[in-house]
């Protein structure tokens, strides 16, 4: 594809990172140690038990990406702070900190680029960028990844990982729920194919919106999945919830997701269920 | 009347120009010229503090207990309410009532959150709080409307969508997000009014008009005040500080441009005249559906796609 030019500057290819010698990483769930780099190497999951460790935007374009390769799509769309919002901190304020604390632009990038060879739309979360929250930045950023899926007639994958709508948009925020949901009506009437990918956590308006909307919604073992959060139902319900609840295997069992695939299957199964229905060999 | 505490000074007068009333039935009306007096400083006491509401204040009175819910408009400005139950996979779910009626005649399909207004009938309905069955009910009528091609009307007033266990265990991300994929492509006119509070997803989960109004006193955000105090504050203490920083009032939204205008209310809230405000409501919807009406199919659901697609503040660095 031509678009695919190295001197395009939006063209980012995948880094080793640089791990210092000798760092060990401890894996909650066992206790265990495990080296950096033997973590890096599986995709920052653990080999002997299966734990998921939180990663971002960079690194599932590295593994979905062919060597990482993409383009990114409306990166140049930023928050304004419509509501000039203030908490204990002013809401501009708290942007451009997290942007300089996380690398990022906003909770959500879009990338361009081929996945074993074939053409996709990857739209990704990033719960490092104020709990992944969904305001008009990202709700424009995956309406941009939609269109793009429509206009060139090629898959769309989104991958959640977000408390919810943010807060500081108020009602915009609440809106890109009915956005994302307009325009993804729009592409399941083109019949062009869409995956919901929802990884550790999935709350809120994300969750009420595009993220139960794929053709097939998936998510990784062990996710947290849900509308309300757990505090809040507790609260609520006045007693201890069960074990288990609301993670991507209880979802699964309740029949709200297709399968569950571990991060390093996932190019793999989804390049394959792709080329089922794609009718490609 | 159940009176807010902003209210007391108005609660306070009026109590007190009952009792000279009560004292010039029997003193033969020597008290008249007092009464009068009070009766206008009572108007415009009521004309100072309703005018100039604080954000928080309205959050009050669209919570007010007295207030108009859903069957109360439906009665007042419907006929033959053919009211229909259930989602047909769970059950039927009582914050949430709608079915076919009449508004001069014409048909419509009215949905809307349902409250209660005692103990026992506010249990009954889980205070408008939904269930997925209740998101998959309006989904039935919604597509059963579509099929008849009638209008639909949907009415907001809910305080969220329920939180609670068995409505995650059935689905209530996923019965929220269907209505939403459903509503962009419905082929019939759709208005959408928030009556009084408009609670995130819940609220937005019934809500994706071609034209949406909100009532004078009522609000609409991704959170309510209280909840976002105890987020963004960690305690409950600074709801009012938060319905200010939110920009929730139906005044806040029409600027926002979210919604295409406010429905006014009479002096005091809609429960000070329910009959008024039901009027009000009915000229809207009546005016719109009318307007929306002249719009084919594939139109109506441009419309709204584009509607909803446009809303968003952000800036190209």
């Amino acid at each position: 594809m031509s678009w695919f030019k190295r001197k395009d500057e939006n063209i980012q290819t995948a880094q080793k990172k640089e791990m210092p010698e000798g760092v060990w990483v401890k894996v909650p769930t066992t206790g265990e140690t495990i080296h950096k780099r033997e973590l890096e190497d599986n995709l920052y999951v653990d080999p002997l038990s299966g734990y998921h460790f939180r990663v971002g935007i960079k690194q599932y374009f590295e593994i979905i990406f062919d060597k990482g390769k993409h383009k990114k799509l409306g990166e140049d769309i930023l928050s304004a702070d419509p509501l000039e919002f203030t908490d204990r901190k002013k809401y501009s304020d708290r942007i451009i900190d997290t942007q300089k604390k996380s690398g990022l632009t906003d909770a959500a990038s879009v990338g361009v680029g081929k996945m074993n060879g074939l053409d996709i739309v990857v739209g990704c979360m990033d719960f490092g960028f104020i709990g992944g929250s969904m305001g008009s930045v990202v709700g424009e950023r995956f309406g941009i990844a939609i269109d793009y899926a429509l206009e060139h007639k090629i898959p769309l994958i989104l991958i959640s990982q977000t408390g919810g709508a943010r807060m500081q948009e108020s009602v915009l925020s609440l809106m890109q729920m009915a956005k994302t949901s307009a325009k993804l009506a729009r592409l399941d009437e083109a019949g062009i194919p869409y995956i919901s990918y929802l990884t550790d956590p999935s709350t809120g308006g994300v969750t009420a919106s595009f993220a139960m909307l794929g053709d097939i919604n998936i998510a990784e073992p062990g996710a947290l999945i849900g509308f309300a959060g757990p505090r809040v139902i507790r609260q609520t319900i006045g007693r201890d919830l069960p074990e288990g609840f609301q993670t991507a295997e209880y979802l699964l069992e309740h029949g709200f997701l297709d399968f569950i695939v571990p991060r390093t299957e996932m190019k793999e199964k989804l390049t394959q269920f792709l080329k089922i229905i794609l009718h490609k060999k | 009347m159940q009176y807010l505490d902003f209210e007391q000074p108005i609660a306070d007068l009026e109590k007190k120009i009952e009792e000279l009333e009560n004292l010039s039935s029997v003193s033969d009306g020597v008290l008249n010229k007092e009464i009068a007096g009070l009766k206008k400083k009572a108007d415009s006491l009521r004309e100072n503090i309703f005018t100039n509401l604080t954000r928080w204040q309205r959050v009050q009175m669209a919570r007010h207990p007295d207030r108009p819910y859903t069957l109360d408009y439906i009665e007042l400005i419907t006929t033959d309410f053919v009211e229909l139950h259930g989602d047909r996979f769970h059950a039927d779910d009582k914050a949430i009532v709608g079915g076919f009626a009449r508004i001069d005649g014409d048909p419509v399909m009215i949905i809307g959150h349902q409250k209660g207004r005692d103990t026992a009938s506010r249990k009954y309905r889980n205070f408008g709080m939904a269930n997925p069955e209740g998101y998959r009910k309006a989904y039935r009528l919604m597509k059963l409307a579509e099929k008849f091609n009638v209008p639909i009307i949907t009415l907001l007033d809910t305080p969220g969508a329920y939180p609670g266990l068995e409505a995650e265990e059935r689905g209530q991300a996923e019965a929220i997000a269907r209505n939403l994929k459903m509503m962009a492509m419905l082929k019939v006119p759709f208005v959408t009014v928030v009556i009084g509070e408009g609670a995130s997803g819940g609220a937005i989960g019934i809500g994706m008009g071609n034209e949406v109004y909100m009532l004078e006193n009522t609000w609409y955000s991704v959170i309510s005040p209280e909840s976002c105090s105890s987020i963004l504050w960690k305690t409950w203490d600074y709801k009012e500080q938060a319905a200010s920083v939110l920009k929730l009032t139906a005044k806040d939204l029409e600027e926002l441009k979210v919604i295409d205008g406010v429905i006014p209310e009479p002096l005091g809230g809609a429960h000070r005249d329910p009959k008024a405000t039901a009027l009000a409501l009915k000229k809207q919807l009546q005016e719109s559906i009318k307007r929306l009406k002249k719009l084919k199919p594939e139109k109506l659901i441009d419309q709204r796609i584009q509607k909803y697609s446009s809303i968003g503040a952000y800036k190209k660095g």
